[in-house]
Order: C-alpha cells, then sequence, then structure tokens
C-alpha cells in the first residue's frame, strides 16, 4: 500500500503532496519552513514522482522527466541542423542510388560519405531521426498526462476555504480590521467588487474564493496537444494514400499515364518558355545572367479512363480538364496537383534529309523521317524510294557489327538507309549518324544529306497530393491557440476569510503577472477598506526580485 | 481492482501504443518505394495491350486466368534485355504447352523499332508496346529488366529486377504453370 499523507485537518492525500489538497496546509518540511509555498502545480503530488516501483512506472518517468524533455529538444534540433550543413539528398541531381553516395564523397570528401552513410543525407527518412522525433512525442504526451491530469482535479476540486497556514505562505498576503464601514458588510463588498472585475466568486461560509482566467493553466496542454496532432499529420504521410510526390517528364505531343493518380493520364500540348528581351541590367551582368525567364508554362489535357478500363487502355479517354500550368499555377483536381518543375527545350523529333548525287549535288527529292513513328518506307516517286533498315535514337557503337543505342531518347540518332534511285535500282546502304556516315559495300552514288531537324520540348512536371495538410493545419492552430493561452492570460487567485473578530485574512496568487493582481487587489482594497497587503517577495528580497516576474507556473 | 495496479497498466498500454506507432512510422519509412508498391501475393493489376503485329489482338491480362503469366518488360536500348530473350524465346516454346504465356512489354518505343528488334533477335513470343507507360506505373517497374510472374490464380508470384539466364527461367516458368 502507497504511504498517504493525513493533514491535520483529516484529508488523505497520495504521497508527494506538498499543499494538502483540501485546505492548503504546507505538508512538507521544506514548505512547512518557506515563507511562501510553492504554488507550482498547486502543490500536487506529481504522479511520477512520487511511485518509483516497476519497470513501467521507471520508463513512464523517465519520459515524464522535463530533464528528459528539454534533453530531447535539444538532440533533435542538432540532428536537424547538422542535416542542413550539406544539402539534401532530393537537392541532389544525379541519377541512382549508387551515384548519391560517390557524390556526396567527391563532393565533400569523407566528411560528406560519413554525412551520407550515417543518413544525414535524408534526415527525415532516416530510422534515427524518427526514433528521435518520436521519443520527444511520447515525452509531450507522458509528461502532459502525468502533469495535466492531476492539475485538472486539483483546480476542479479547490476548496473556497484554505488553512491559516496556505494562506500566510502566500506571496501576497494582508490581515487585519477594516480601516472603515461596517464590518458584517465587508465579504458582500468584496464578492460584488470582485464580480465587477470579472473574477468567478464561491463564497461558503465566512471564506470567499474569487479566481479568474482559470483556463491559463491550460495553455502548455493545449499546445502540447497541438504538436502531437502535428506529428501525427507527418506519420500518416507514410501510409498509402495521404501523401504522393512524384515527377513526370512529358514530350509535347505524348500521353502519359499519371503516376499515382490510378487511371488518369496527361498529355502535353506544348511547353512554353518566355523570356524577357531587356538589355542586362547592371545586376545581372554582375550575376552573370544574359536572360531572365518571365513565363514557364505546360499546356496540357487531363484525361480519365472511364471506369471498367484497366491499364493500357488509352482509347476513350474522357477530358477532363484543359489547364495552362505555369510556376505557382498548378492544374488541381481532386485533391492532385501538377507543379511545373522542369523542361528540356529543342529534343529532335522529324529529321530531314535531301537524297542527294555525290557528284553532282541534285536532289532527287526530300525525306522526313518522323522519329516517333518511323516509317519501312518513304516513297519519293516509282523508281526512288528509301528503305528505312534500321533507327538507333541513342546510338552508342557497334557490337558484332550491329549498331547499338543507348538511350530511348534521339541524343545521338544513327539511321541504315538503303536508297533505291533510277540509277541504282539494287539499292545502296548507309549508315548514317550525326557527323559520320558508313558504305559497307563499297562508294555510294547518292547519299542522304542531311538537311535540317524539327525539335519538341519536354516538360518536367511534380504530381503531388498530401492528404495530411488539414490535419498539420488543425495541429497547427491548435497549438498556436495554446500557446496565446498560455502567454496572454494568467490565473488569478484571491481567498478571502473573515475571522470570529470581524478581521480580515487575504491572501493572493497568480501563476504570472503579478502587476495585475496587484491592481486588482489596490481597487478591492481601497472599495472595501482592506487592511493593506504587503508582497512577501518584496519584503524578504528587496524589489529586485520583482523585477524578475518570469516565473511561469504551470 | 488495486488503484495502482489499473494505473499501470494505463501507462504501459500508452507506452505500448506510442512505441507502436513509431515502429510503424520506421517501418513504413524503410518499406515504402514510390507510389504504392506491389507485393508479392497481390492481385496483379489487370491490363490491355494491343498486340505488336495483330491490331486486333488485345492481351488483357484477365483473359489468361487459369493460365501462369510470365511478364517481362524491355527497351531496346537494354543490354540486359536483349541478353535473356532468346531464352526466354526457347522456354516460351516449352511452357507454351503446359499453359505459360509470355509477355515483353516494351517501355513506350515506335513500333519500328520494337519490330525491327525482335526480328533481329529472332525471338518468338507475344510482344507489345506500353506507349503511355500506365502498365508500367500500374506494376510500379523503375528499373529493366524487370519480370513479373502471375500465378494461374492471377496472383503476383515473384518479381525479378535484373537479367535471367535460361534455367532461372525455366525454373520461373516451372513455378507458375497450372496444376
Amino acid at each position: 500500500m502507497m504511504e498517504k499523507i493525513i493533514c491535520a485537518c483529516g484529508h488523505e492525500n497520495p504521497a508527494g503532496t506538498k499543499l494538502c489538497e483540501k485546505c492548503g496546509r504546507p505538508l512538507t518540511e521544506q514548505e512547512q519552513k518557506s515563507k511562501v509555498v510553492d504554488m507550482r502545480y498547486d502543490g500536487i503530488a506529481i504522479r511520477s514522482k512520487t511511485r518509483n516501483k516497476s519497470l513501467i512506472d521507471k520508463i513512464w518517468n523517465f519520459f515524464s522527466s522535463v530533464k528528459v524533455g528539454v534533453s530531447l529538444i535539444i538532440i533533435n534540433l542538432v540532428a536537424a541542423s547538422i542535416g542542413t550543413i550539406f544539402p539534401q539528398e532530393f537537392y541532389v541531381n544525379v541519377s541512382s542510388i549508387a551515384d548519391k553516395a560517390t557524390y556526396y564523397e567527391e563532393t565533400y570528401g569523407s566528411l560528406g560519405k560519413l554525412y551520407y552513410s550515417l543518413g544525414f543525407a535524408d534526415i527525415y527518412s532516416s530510422w534515427w531521426f524518427q526514433i528521435l522525433v518520436g521519443l520527444l512525442g511520447i515525452s509531450i504526451i507522458v509528461a502532459s498526462i502525468d502533469r495535466g491530469i492531476p492539475l485538472h482535479k486539483s483546480l476542479k476540486n479547490q476548496r473556497v476555504k484554505r488553512h491559516e497556514s496556505f494562506m500566510k505562505r502566500q506571496r501576497i498576503v494582508a490581515e487585519g480590521p477594516i480601516t472603515d464601514g461596517d464590518a458584517s458588510k465587508t465579504l458582500d463588498l468584496i464578492e460584488d467588487k470582485m464580480k465587477k472585475l470579472k473574477y468567478n466568486v464561491r463564497r461558503e461560509g465566512s471564506a470567499i474564493l474569487a479566481e479568474r482566467g482559470r483556463f491559463a493553466r491550460y495553455g502548455p496542454y493545449i499546445n502540447h496537444l497541438g504538436l502531437i496532432i502535428f506529428l501525427l499529420g507527418v506519420m500518416l504521410r507514410m501510409l498509402p494514400g495521404f501523401y504522393i510526390d512524384e515527377s513526370i517528364w512529358i514530350r509535347e505531343g505524348e500521353t502519359r499515364a499519371v503516376p499515382g493518380m490510378e487511371g488518369y493520364f496527361l498529355e502535353n500540348e506544348k511547353f512554353i518558355l518566355e523570356l524577357h528581351d531587356n538589355d542586362p541590367t547592371e545586376s545581372q551582368v554582375q550575376q552573370g545572367v544574359n536572360v531572365v525567364a518571365k513565363n514557364y508554362q505546360t499546356d496540357v489535357k487531363l484525361y480519365k479512363q472511364s471506369d471498367d478500363a484497366v491499364a493500357g487502355q488509352a482509347e476513350n479517354l474522357e477530358l477532363v480538364k484543359e489547364y495552362s500550368i505555369r510556376v505557382n499555377h498548378p492544374l488541381q483536381h481532386e485533391g492532385y496537383s501538377f507543379y511545373q518543375m522542369d523542361f528540356r527545350l529543342n529534343e529532335i523529333k522529324t529529321m530531314i534529309f535531301n537524297l542527294t548525287n555525290k557528284e553532282t549535288g541534285e536532289s532527287l527529292g526530300e525525306v522526313s523521317i518522323d522519329l516517333t513513328n518511323p516509317q519501312d518506307e518513304y516513297v519519293i516517286d516509282d523508281k526512288t524510294k528509301i528503305s528505312l533498315l534500321g533507327y538507333y535514337p541513342g546510338f552508342s557503337g557497334f557490337k558484332d557489327g550491329v549498331p547499338q543505342t543507348a538511350t530511348p531518347t534521339p541524343n545521338n540518332p544513327a539511321f541504315i538507309f538503303k536508297m533505291t534511285t533510277p540509277e541504282t535500282p539494287d539499292g545502296e546502304m548507309s549508315f548514317v549518324a550525326i557527323r559520320q556516315t558508313i558504305e559497307p559495300n563499297g562508294e555510294n552514288k547518292y547519299k542522304m544529306q542531311f538537311k535540317s531537324v524539327e525539335t519538341r520540348n519536354m516538360s518536367g512536371l511534380t504530381v503531388h497530393k498530401d492528404k495530411t495538410i488539414p490535419i498539420l493545419i488543425v495541429g497547427g492552430i491548435i497549438f498556436m491557440l495554446g500557446v496565446a493561452i498560455g502567454s496572454y492570460w494568467n490565473h488569478r487567485r484571491i481567498w478571502v476569510e473573515q475571522l470570529q473578530d470581524g478581521t480580515i485574512r487575504l491572501a493572493a496568487h497568480t501563476n504570472k503577472n503579478w502587476f495585475s493582481i496587484k491592481k486588482d487587489l489596490n481597487a478591492l482594497t481601497e472599495h472595501v477598506s482592506l487592511p493593506k497587503y504587503i508582497d512577501q517577495l518584496d519584503e524578504a528580497a528587496g524589489s529586485e526580485q520583482n523585477e524578475k516576474e518570469g516565473d511561469n507556473t504551470l | 481492482m488495486d488503484k495502482k495496479k489499473k494505473r499501470s497498466i494505463t501507462r504501459g498500454v500508452i507506452l505500448i501504443v506510442l512505441v507502436a506507432a513509431i515502429a510503424y512510422t520506421i517501418y513504413n519509412t524503410a518499406t515504402k518505394d514510390k507510389t504504392e508498391l506491389l507485393k508479392v501475393g497481390d492481385e496483379a493489376p489487370n491490363f490491355e495491350l494491343v498486340d505488336l503485329y495483330d491490331n486486333n489482338l488485345k492481351h488483357r491480362l484477365s483473359d489468361y486466368e487459369g493460365k501462369g503469366v510470365f511478364l517481362n518488360f524491355w527497351g531496346t536500348w537494354c543490354e540486359p534485355c536483349k541478353k535473356e530473350m532468346p531464352a526466354m524465346s526457347n522456354q516460351y516454346a516449352i511452357y507454351k504447352e503446359q499453359g505459360v504465356e509470355v509477355l515483353a512489354i516494351n517501355i513506350s518505343q515506335t513500333d519500328f523499332e520494337v519490330k525491327k528488334f525482335i526480328e533481329s533477335l529472332d525471338v518468338h513470343f507475344p510482344v507489345a508496346i506500353d506507349s503511355t507507360k500506365s502498365v508500367m506505373t500500374a506494376y510500379n517497374v523503375d528499373l529493366l529488366p524487370a519480370t513479373i510472374l502471375i500465378n494461374p490464380e492471377g496472383k503476383v508470384e515473384k518479381i525479378i529486377t535484373g537479367e535471367m539466364n535460361e534455367t532461372q527461367i525455366a525454373s520461373y516458368m516451372e513455378s507458375i504453370k497450372p496444376e
């Protein structure tokens, strides 16, 4: 059985209680000796400080400790700060995971390697940082429960009449006969005046408790609640469906399935880059900037598959929206947003060649090859045609005599042509790449002379969905509300008792802003002709102590 | 019940819930790929693609129920994709009779390139082009070659990223062959 402290008034208090829950008598030796009692948490027994037996209690006590909480905050801050020394992984522009590791080593040396291997490069995804934040979360919750619940109970069950030893040990006290008027009416006058000062007044026999702004005591707990909701929102991002952040590259004229948005397709109609046509200004010259972009824009069409369609069925798409995506003007649909993020200009789309007689330079006609849809044959007239035998968009050399392609995109297009003309009815073979022509069967009479290209642009868009935003906003608002309540309001209490002989005993306490409560007391003293109150801390330590009014009782 | 005992239980439960929430978050981050990840045992997402050679022939996954499906994602620029194709062709010739279908899905290249490539390798299995990358997205394919084994019940049996040799291909086809 846990030890109980039985107060002289007969009330049974849990072990660790500093001030009797019922009458307010100081119960510990320390409190009995002190001139002014410690009103922090109203002298309640903080649960974790009283029991330390089982393993669960020990863990609980660890997390409820303010020291542990503050240490966790500092550790979190330090870790997050270190995470800003080198850029985070997602700002590093390399393609594969292996490249990322070498990027940090090459750019920042062995420190960079260590940084990467410890997970600082992607700090929010590293397990140890999540544990740190999680521990802080536990600390906030446990400490709030551990202190908040008993404090709430104690505030709710306050007695009006407090013991002399409690009253006399408050910071502000007054005792003596009234200086003027009828003593029998004093309590009525006090009650009346305190009500006018917007206090809640309770009266029990010859005792009065006037109280104002009790809710200010809940400020810290409300802001903790906000923080927890915020953390919960961040945690929900990990769940499927709550958070999508994908990128998608679409060339002009292409239609692509939207990653993370099942059943939707996006078509890039046109990418537009507009530049300011001003002469470089002084600061532009200083920074080495030649031109300044005015607008990045992608004109898109968003399509939806019919409901019974499956992946791969790109027919019968239904147009949902047509929109010009610009920076800060995303296309929005059903919680998804498409942002303009990046672009690549002038990818080759069509190549135009002249079939030319090498000797005379005479052209037999023009052939235009659409690289997005090459054809087997390009007929110029009934005796003149070009057969396309091979197309290699990213020609990277030969392997066993066969041309290879390193990419699916036309970075270095190469072709194998068979040119048939009235002069060469059997056809001549030619391998044509940029700045390279190979004629495998000996010298040709004709060549495919490069004439011009048509290009197209590519847009880089981000697909974004975040269902946790409302949760984060609610968490943030509650947090700020808690901070405001805890900072701008204060809990003022005034206890008054009229003794048998008609003298008045008064005590006052506030968790912050002693100036205000003294103002209230001045008004009260004048109105009811009460004996003058004294500030016991003023007497003890002079006015110096009074200046430091940062003591916030939770 | 003893008040003290009750309180210990409440505290224990709160601590366990909080620790579980942290563990869950870390687990999710660690296993999280890009979008909703395709996992072994999941229902294979249905799709329909047009055959490379026959515009009227549609390869719809649900039509292959009761058969094992060997889905291979590839591109002409991908060297390992090219290497494993002849072996796939050989094994398909054997397992076709036993109820295993192969579908080689090209990632959004042109008809011309794909046809020339397949013809130059002289391989024989159905080929389709995923021109909008929507099947690729549905299967969350990132790196090529990628092979998804789908069993006769329509569930994902295995996901293989990277090149396979002929012995592996044979054993994979064996594993999804209907009873």
